[in-house]
Parts: structure tokens; C-alpha cells; sequence
């Protein structure tokens, strides 16, 4: 068992986990942080996608302690008393979900495209979501979603 | 008509059920957790056919925290055999189907032990100390050399591989090639693909000792279903079985099943008295989650030298895999009134056998049937349009049945409602520029061009809703295609609607709550819909092969209707009025003539809660149920048109442009209508140049993972333009008729013949799914080759 420390959604939280313990089963698991759903074992679906220390990461590619003094923000911790950040209400309004099971995962790979390129062409979007794969929606609206954030970017 | 104006049906509205999904506030199976909560794992067989000598699970045992670990010898007999629901034939073999295989494993993936610990590590740690003694029985793994006279039968004690053969004709197939000019005789293959719904399966099993209740969460897409042949499985009462499906993450058709995972899960919290938990891994998931398609298709077409089509032969080879899955002959066979689609002939000829390989088992996947059925049909029209020399958009509206002939009924016996090919066809070629690419087309053909285009082109229909019930019982299935639903007036005015379909990313709280809005005259976000819950939705056939909106959504329209036909008879009494005298309109009654005298229909609601004026007689209440029963299918239409360039030194395919029109008669809501179709065509699109499971020659599946198994990423899928036209279904009161699968019918054939297309001028006449970089460049080779 190793000590760890860490804050989540702005919660600081201290346990002793096993080594071999992955950050998404820390959240899920022992946090009750569901928010956050596995869709593989094999780092490349995406959907686990969650901010360390402000880094988009697969938190199944991750273990718990790693993730030791880091502060981890999931898809729980974005909304503010109840106000949507600006890209889940564009995937709201773009009907950029069906089932939204890829969805967290997809808005965090977003925020991190968004940060580092403010005004993404249809193209650099398409890839910066690379990793995270959707079964649903065939992409198009998610990506319209994220475009409709940077363009609301522009003119703010 | 006494409702009032259609205010939200039409309306591209957001969706209510994202606000869960967007915040994280979700509730996945695999979500749930409950006090003494247990884990279960599941050992499967590396092997594609062997006989189970031996299997200890006594190490397992000892490991601290496994509770229990089983065998399926030790709980076979409270387990009984998974059930198949449309054995299609009289005589179609129905081998055992064990949840745990007993004697013999049949595919790579079959289970063979369980282990149930305290939690998911410690129970699959445990696995590795399970030991099994195989002895190794030869596999047969492809469908053709499984039929052999001397192959190695999957089922002993069936001694052949042949499942079923079925048969049907209309009309004088060998007449009507008799007098064609021209016959094409073609094979296509479906490939196997993996469904890989994002979530995983899960399912929690919470028993309550004290009562024998059991409540069971799965990610299943059919918890109606699930729950009757959970209690015709096991044994447990009907009653005593809650089935809830939650937040489930994507189906697809492959959570329509009753798995064997279930039933496991089941039996085993009633033996140990646990809550227990079973969580797939994708891995686990790609072997043990049924797969789709695999078919090979012989196909023959008789025509004549004007393009008339005078008839149409198939011949269907249908994988089954190891077992038959709920629905697994009847697939094929459902795709059976689809081959002659939105085409006039005087001969049809089908028939099909379905084989058992030692494969994992295939069932309804994407469109079931329909997109094998378009695929083949809508190849051969650009393979006779390609040797009759005529445009493939020609030769289509030379046979199609044209708008002022429906209804009409097919050659397979299916009547059309209504359609109109011509319009969504225009439609189509306008926004493609269809002339303009030919050009171009042409222009790089005659520079030999490294880069060539083609244009693939697909004018599918679609079979939508799987019903009317008498239907589904002539063509042997075993549950009827109704649909059930619930509105309640709560006394508050708000309104409540419980639905038996149950679904999984189709957003029917939103198009649900659309519709009884409209009916209602009540405010959109006074409608709350409920359902994915046997004791709430009390019944239901669920949501698959795109029947939700048809039958369910057009119950709810009818339940609706009949809230409105019993607060008449109320508001007629509070009014002192005549029932006839009444007009609704804005969710309000009105005496005719003086619209001051008016009740809404939240003030009957509420009357109907104290009762206290009502007259003798009258039924204090104004909720209803409505179960509907469709007197057919429904057929959604339309045209796709692809764009692909191919780059004949690397055999790369490119999208350049995808565009269709579809026509899935009135849109309930045009946002959700779009998102239906995105998806289905990047499905279409990945089995058309990505997806297929593989297998190594010992059956073991290679395309194991997520990083074998290629599911396209956002920059594997251009952009799509979608239109439609809007002709409504004369069927039903809403003139709706369904678009789930339409994306996937249409786009695969129509990116196959883009691909076709583009190399016909270089010689290569057919191209194998997925068109790959590698398989085009050898086609490529091999025409180059047949030609020096
Ligand atoms: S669950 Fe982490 S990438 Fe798939
Ligand atoms: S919305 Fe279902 S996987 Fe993306």
C-alpha cells in the first residue's frame, strides 16, 4: 500500500492504495467518481480522459500513484453551481452525444485541443480528438461542437 | 382533427437527456455499487474446439478474498440452455446452448469457470489458478468449407453444420431468365464485424433473500424481453425479477440479447445470497459479445438490354457462429424481403442456410439483415448498370417503382406506402454535382490519372419497426411487435409517459416528450419520460431494428389521443356541455361558440383527483395506455451518393464527398433525425474500408482489442451532407417512419461502388470488404497482372 494525496474536482483526498491501482479505478472505485466510464483496456478509446494537473490523460493508462500531490479534474468537477462550461452546452446544442458514453472523455480531449489551438480548423479538431473514439455519432456534430466554442472564443 | 396546431413535433430541439451525460452524472451498469457488493470473473476457453476433460477451481478457492468458483458442470443444471427466438425453419437444428460450456468449448471466448470475489482484481487474478484440462477437437472456422461432407461438426451430437435451410419464391424465377437478355452472376461477402458499443456489457444482480426478488441491471438494450426468458431460463418467477436497464452506452443490436453473462450473474447471486457485479473488459467484450453479418452472398440478376430487371436469385450462406443467439437464423432471413428493395421484377428466388462455425456467435448487429440485403442488391444494379453501359442512376429509375404507383407491393410481398424516389434522387444529385464529378471523372480516366475518382451510388430502402405481430408469428418468431405505452395526468398537471421501449442513445425522452406535448396541448418541459425499468414500464418489447418511433413513439401519439378522448367526457360534465360540442385546441377545452367557457386540461387533472363533482359512473381518471400493434412495416427511403479518390500507387481510398437525401417521412425532431444518420453512415463507411474481425488459423481472434479492431477515429470520416425530403407513412396517425439503421444500409454500398467505380477503368470488377489500402493495391496488382 502507498500513501497518496491528491485533489479531485477541487476535493483533497488522502488513502492508501495498492500500487498497481490505476487512477481510473481510484475514481471510480474508491472516490465513487463515475463519471468518468472505461470503454477499453488497452489505452485507446478515450472515454477514461481526464485533466492531470491541467494535461488531458487517459486515467487508464495512469495508476493512482502517480497521480500523488497532482490535481485531477474530471468531467464532475466542470460545471460551476450548475452553469455549463461553454463546451458541454455547444456538445448540448450541436446534439454532439447519443448514447454519451464517450462523451466526458470527449469533452476533456476537447479542452485540451481548445487550449492549445484556440481556433482549430474542421481538420486539426478531427485530429486532436484522434484518441477518443465515438460509436455513435460518426464524429460530425462533435466536432462542429468544438468549432462553435472557439468561434464563441473569437468574438468574447 | 381536434388537437391543437403541431407546435413541437418538427422541432429541432436539444435534448433533455444530455444534461445527465454532459455533467458525468451518469448511471452506467458498471456505475452501480451496493452494499456487499461482489465481483465476478469469467475464465473463457483459448481455444476454438475442445473437449473440457477437467476443470479445478479448488487454488482459486484459496486465494484470499474469492468467495466462490464454479464450473459450468456445477451449475448447469440450474442454468438451462440460452434460448434462441426465431428458429426461421421447421427443421432448423437448435443445438444446447450452455452460459458455462460443460463438455465442450465451441469458440475462443466460450466460458468455462467463474470465480466470484470481493472485488474485480482479486476475481480475475484468480482465473489464472483455475485449471482446465483440454483435449483439442478439430475447428472449422469458415463457412463454406464447414459444410463438407467430411467437416468436423461444431455440435456432435448434431453431426452436421447445417443449422437451417429456408426458401422462398415469388413468381418464375426460371422463366423470367429464360426470356433475359443479359444475366449477372455475382459472390459478395459480408465480412464479420464487432460491434463495439463504447460501454462495455455489465450487469448487477441484487438479491432480497427474505422475498426471492431479484433485481438485475444490465447494459441491455431489451429488458422486457430479457426478463421474461430470464425466468423461463432459470426458473425464478416472472415476478420476482426486476429487470432495469440505466444509462446504457450504445447497442447497436449487440445488447438485444440474453447472455449468457446474465443469466450467470443471476444464478449465482441466488446461490451465494449476494449482490455480484460482472463487468466486461473490451477484450472479453470482442470475443463474447455476439458479432454481425458474415455471409456470403450469391446473387444473380436477369435483365434485359434496356435495364428492364425481370428477376432476382440469392443465395445466402449465413455464419451463425458457434450458437444460435436469440435472434441469429432469423437475420438473414429478415433481410430476405429486402433484396429486390425499391425495384419492379417478376421473379424472386431466395434462399439461405445457416452454418455453424466455431466462431463467436453472430446475431442482429447495425440494420440486421437490411444492409446485407442492400449491400448485394445495390452492387449488382452498378455491376448490370457497368456491363449495359448506362449511368448507374439510370438504370435505377428505369425499374424503380415510381411515386404514383404506391402503394405498391413488391415482388417479396412487402407493401410500400408511400415513397418517392424520384424527388429525394434529384435532390441528391444537385447537391453532389453528380455531372460536374462525372466530368472530372472522365477527364482523369482519359489522363490516366494516378488519382482516380469514382462515384458509388445507392438508392436503398429500409424496413423499419418489426412488426405487425401476425407477421412476426408466420415467419416463426417468437414475440409479437407491439409496443406499450403509458400517459399519466398527475394532478399538478404535469404529465408523465412511460414507454416500453428502452433506449440507448436514440433520444426518446425528447422525441417522446415532443409528441404527447403536441397531443396535450401541455408545455414540452411538462413531460417526463420514464422507462428501461420492468416495474415502471410494466410492458414492452424494447428498442431494436429501428421500431422505437414507429410503434412506440406512434403509441405514445395514440395514448395521448385517448388522455384527450377520457378528460373530454370530464370536461364536457365541468363545462355542462355536450362531448360533441367541444373543441381542444392549446391543451384547452372549449364549448363551440363560446370559447370564455373553457377548461385546461391540467384543471381536468386536477377535477379528476378530488373527484368530488364527478357523476356516477365516471371514471376518476384521465390516464390511458395504449398498445399498439402496426399493420406493417414502415419504408424509409433515400438516396447516398460517395465521392471516393483512390491513389492507385498505394491503393488509398479517400472520401471526397458524402451526400444524401433521405426521406424518413415526417421528422419528429430534425436534430436528432441528422445524429441518427451521422452515425449510421460511419458505420457503413468503416465496414465499407475499415472493420473486420480476423481470425488466426487456430480460430483465436486477432482483432482482440481496440488496438487491433480498427473503429474509425474522427479523422477517418469526412464530412457528410445530408438533406432529405419529407413524404409521409400512410401507416400511422404520425406519418413517421423510423431512421435508425438508414445510414448504415445506405452508405456502405454506396462507398463500395465508388470504389468499384474509380478502378473499373484499370480492370478490377469487384473489390472485397473493407477496401483497404492493401487490398486495392493488389486488386490493382492482379488486374495489371490478368491483363499483360
Ligand atoms: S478506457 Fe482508457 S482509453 Fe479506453
Ligand atoms: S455518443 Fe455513444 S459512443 Fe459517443
Amino acid at each position: 500500500m502507498t500513501h497518496i494525496s491528491v485533489k479531485v474536482d477541487g476535493t483533497t483526498y488522502e488513502d492508501d492504495v495498492e500500487p498497481r491501482l490505476l487512477l481510473i479505478h481510484y475514481l471510480r472505485d474508491r472516490l465513487g467518481l463515475t463519471g468518468t466510464p472505461i470503454g477499453c483496456d488497452t489505452s485507446n478509446c478515450g472515454t477514461c480522459t481526464v485533466e492531470l494537473d491541467g494535461a488531458a490523460v487517459k486515467s487508464c493508462s495512469v495508476l493512482a500513484v502517480q497521480a500523488d500531490g497532482s490535481e485531477v479534474t474530471t468531467v464532475q468537477g466542470l460545471a460551476r453551481d450548475g452553469e455549463w462550461t461553454a463546451l458541454q452546452r455547444a456538445f448540448h446544442e450541436r446534439h454532439a452525444l447519443q448514447c454519451g458514453y464517450c462523451t466526458p472523455g470527449m469533452i476533456m480531449a476537447a479542452r485540451e485541443l481548445l487550449r492549445e489551438h484556440p481556433h482549430p480548423t474542421p481538420d486539426e479538431v478531427r485530429h486532436g480528438l484522434e484518441g477518443n473514439l465515438c460509436r455513435c455519432t460518426g464524429y460530425q456534430n462533435i466536432v462542429r461542437a468544438v468549432l462553435d466554442v472557439s468561434e464563441q472564443e473569437v468574438t468574447a | 382533427m381536434t388537437e391543437t396546431a403541431q407546435r413541437e413535433v418538427g422541432r429541432a430541439r436539444p435534448r433533455k437527456e444530455d444534461a445527465h451525460l454532459i455533467t458525468g452524472q451518469t448511471n452506467w451498469t458498471d456505475n452501480i455499487s451496493v452494499n456487499g457488493l461482489l465481483h465476478l470473473a469469467i475464465l473463457r476457453s483459448p481455444m476454438a474446439h475442445a473437449r473440457i476433460e477437467r476443470v479445478d477451481v479448488s487454488a482459486a478457492l484459496e486465494r484470499p478474498g474469492v468467495i466462490a468458483a464454479f464450473s459450468g458442470r456445477d451449475v448447469a443444471e440450474e442454468m438451462g440452455s440460452l434460448p434462441c427466438a426465431w428458429p426461421v425453419a421447421e427443421d432448423t437444428v437448435v443445438p444446447d446452448h450452455p452460459p458455462i460450456a460443460v463438455d465442450e468449448v465451441r469458440y475462443a471466448g466460450d466460458p468455462v469457470a467463474v470465480v466470484v470475489a470481493r472485488d474485480r482484481y482479486t476475481a480475475s487474478d484468480a482465473l489464472e489458478a483455475i485449471e482446465v484440462d483440454y483435449t483439442p477437437l478439430p475447428a472449422v472456422l469458415d463457412i463454406e468449407p464447414a459444410l463438407a461432407e467430411d467437416a468436423p461438426p461444431v455440435h456432435s451430437d448434431k453431426g452436421t453444420n447445417r443449422s437451417y435451410n429456408y426458401h422462398a419464391t415469388s413468381g418464375d424465377y426460371e422463366a423470367a431468365k429464360a426470356q433475359a437478355e443479359v444475366v449477372l452472376t455475382r459472390r459478395y461477402h459480408q465480412q464479420r464485424l464487432i460491434p463495439t458499443a463504447m460501454e462495455p456489457r455489465a450487469v448487477v444482480v441484487t438479491p432480497l433473500a427474505a422475498s426471492g426478488d431479484f433485481t438485475l441491471y444490465s447494459s441491455t438494450q431489451v429488458p422486457h424481453v430479457l426478463r421474461v426468458l430470464l425466468a423461463v431460463t432459470t426458473g425464478i418467477p416472472e415476478n420476482k425479477i426486476r429487470v432495469v436497464a440505466p444509462d446504457v452506452g450504445g447497442g447497436f443490436g449487440s445488447k438485444l440479447q440474453v447472455y449468457g453473462e446474465e443469466v450467470i450473474t443471476l444464478v449465482l447471486a441466488k446461490r451465494l445470497g449476494r449482490p455480484l457485479k460482472w463487468t466486461e473488459s473490451r477484450a472479453e467484450a470482442n470475443v463474447a459479445t455476439h458479432h454481425g453479418r458474415s455471409q456470403v452472398q450469391d446473387i444473380e440478376v436477369a435483365a434485359r438490354r434496356d435495364g428492364t430487371l425481370l428477376g432476382l436469385k440469392v443465395s445466402l450462406l449465413a455464419d451463425m457462429g458457434a450458437y444460435l443467439m436469440l435472434l441469429s437464423p432469423g437475420i438473414p432471413v429478415l433481410g430476405a424481403s429486402m433484396y429486390p428493395a425499391i425495384y419492379k421484377m417478376r421473379a424472386y428466388d431466395f434462399s439461405c442456410t445457416g452454418v455453424f462455425t466455431n466462431r463467436t456467435p453472430i446475431d442482429a448487429y447495425r440494420g440486421a439483415g437490411r444492409p446485407e440485403a442492400t449491400f448485394a442488391i445495390e452492387r449488382i444494379m452498378d455491376d448490370l448498370a457497368a456491363e449495359l453501359g448506362m449511368d448507374p442512376l439510370e438504370l435505377r429509375r428505369h425499374n424503380w417503382i415510381r411515386h404514383e404507383e404506391f402503394p405498391y407491393t413488391t415482388i417479396a410481398g412487402l407493401t410500400y406506402d408511400s415513397g418517392n424516389y424520384e424527388a429525394a434522387t434529384d435532390k441528391a444529385i444537385a447537391l453532389f454535382d453528380y455531372d460536374k464529378l462525372r466530368a472530372e471523372q472522365a477527364d482523369r480516366n482519359h489522363r490516366g490519372d494516378t488519382v482516380r475518382l469514382g462515384i458509388g451510388v445507392s438508392t436503398y430502402t429500409e424496413m423499419c419497426g418489426l412488426a405487425p405481430s401476425r407477421w412476426l408469428g408466420e415467419m416463426r418468431y417468437a414475440a409479437g411487435g407491439w409496443e406499450a405505452a403509458n400517459i399519466r395526468v398527475l394532478p399538478t398537471g404535469k404529465v408523465e409517459v412511460i414507454t416500453g421501449t428502452s433506449p440507448h442513445g436514440q433520444g426518446h425522452v425528447t422525441s417522446w416528450s415532443q409528441i404527447a406535448a403536441d397531443v396535450l396541448g401541455v408545455p414540452f418541459e411538462d413531460v417526463e419520460v420514464m422507462h428501461g425499468d420492468t416495474r415502471l414500464a410494466t410492458h414492452g418489447m424494447d428498442t431494436y431494428g429501428s421500431r422505437s418511433l414507429v410503434i412506440g413513439g406512434v403509441a405514445v401519439h395514440e395514448a395521448a389521443r385517448k388522455v384527450v378522448d377520457k378528460a373530454r367526457k370530464v370536461a364536457a360534465h365541468l363545462l355542462e356541455a355536450n362531448e360533441a360540442d367541444l373543441e381542444f385546441a392549446e391543451g384547452a377545452f372549449s364549448v363551440k361558440g363560446s370559447p370564455e367557457a373553457r377548461k385546461t386540461i391540467q384543471e381536468v387533472a386536477f377535477e379528476t383527483f378530488t373527484s368530488h363533482g364527478l357523476p356516477d359512473g365516471m371514471e376518476p381518471s384521465i390516464n390511458a395506455e395504449h398498445v399498439l400493434d402496426p399493420d406493417t412495416f414502415s419504408y424509409p427511403h433515400g438516396t447516398h451518393l460517395c465521392a471516393v479518390e483512390v491513389d492507385t500507387e498505394t491503393g488509398a481510398v479517400h472520401i471526397r464527398s458524402y451526400v444524401c437525401v433521405d426521406d424518413v417521412g415526417k421528422v419528429v425532431n430534425p436534430l436528432i433525425v441528422e445524429g441518427q444518420l451521422h452515425g449510421g453512415i460511419a458505420q457503413g463507411i468503416s465496414q465499407a474500408l475499415y472493420e473486420e474481425a480476423l481470425y488466426d488459423e487456430e480460430g483465436n481472434l486477432v482483432t482482440g482489442t481496440l488496438a487491433d479492431y480498427m473503429v474509425p477515429a474522427a479523422p477517418d470520416l469526412p464530412e457528410f451532407v445530408t438533406d432529405r425530403t419529407e413524404t409521409p407513412a400512410t401507416s400511422n396517425p404520425l406519418g413517421v417512419k423510423g431512421v435508425g439503421e438508414a445510414g448504415t444500409i445506405a452508405s456502405t454500398p454506396a462507398v463500395v461502388n465508388a470504389v468499384v467505380d474509380a478502378l473499373r477503368p484499370l480492370g478490377v470488377q469487384d473489390m472485397r470488404m473493407p477496401c483497404t489500402a492493401e487490398r486495392v493495391w493488389q486488386a490493382l496488382r492482379s488486374a495489371k497482372e490478368a491483363s499483360a
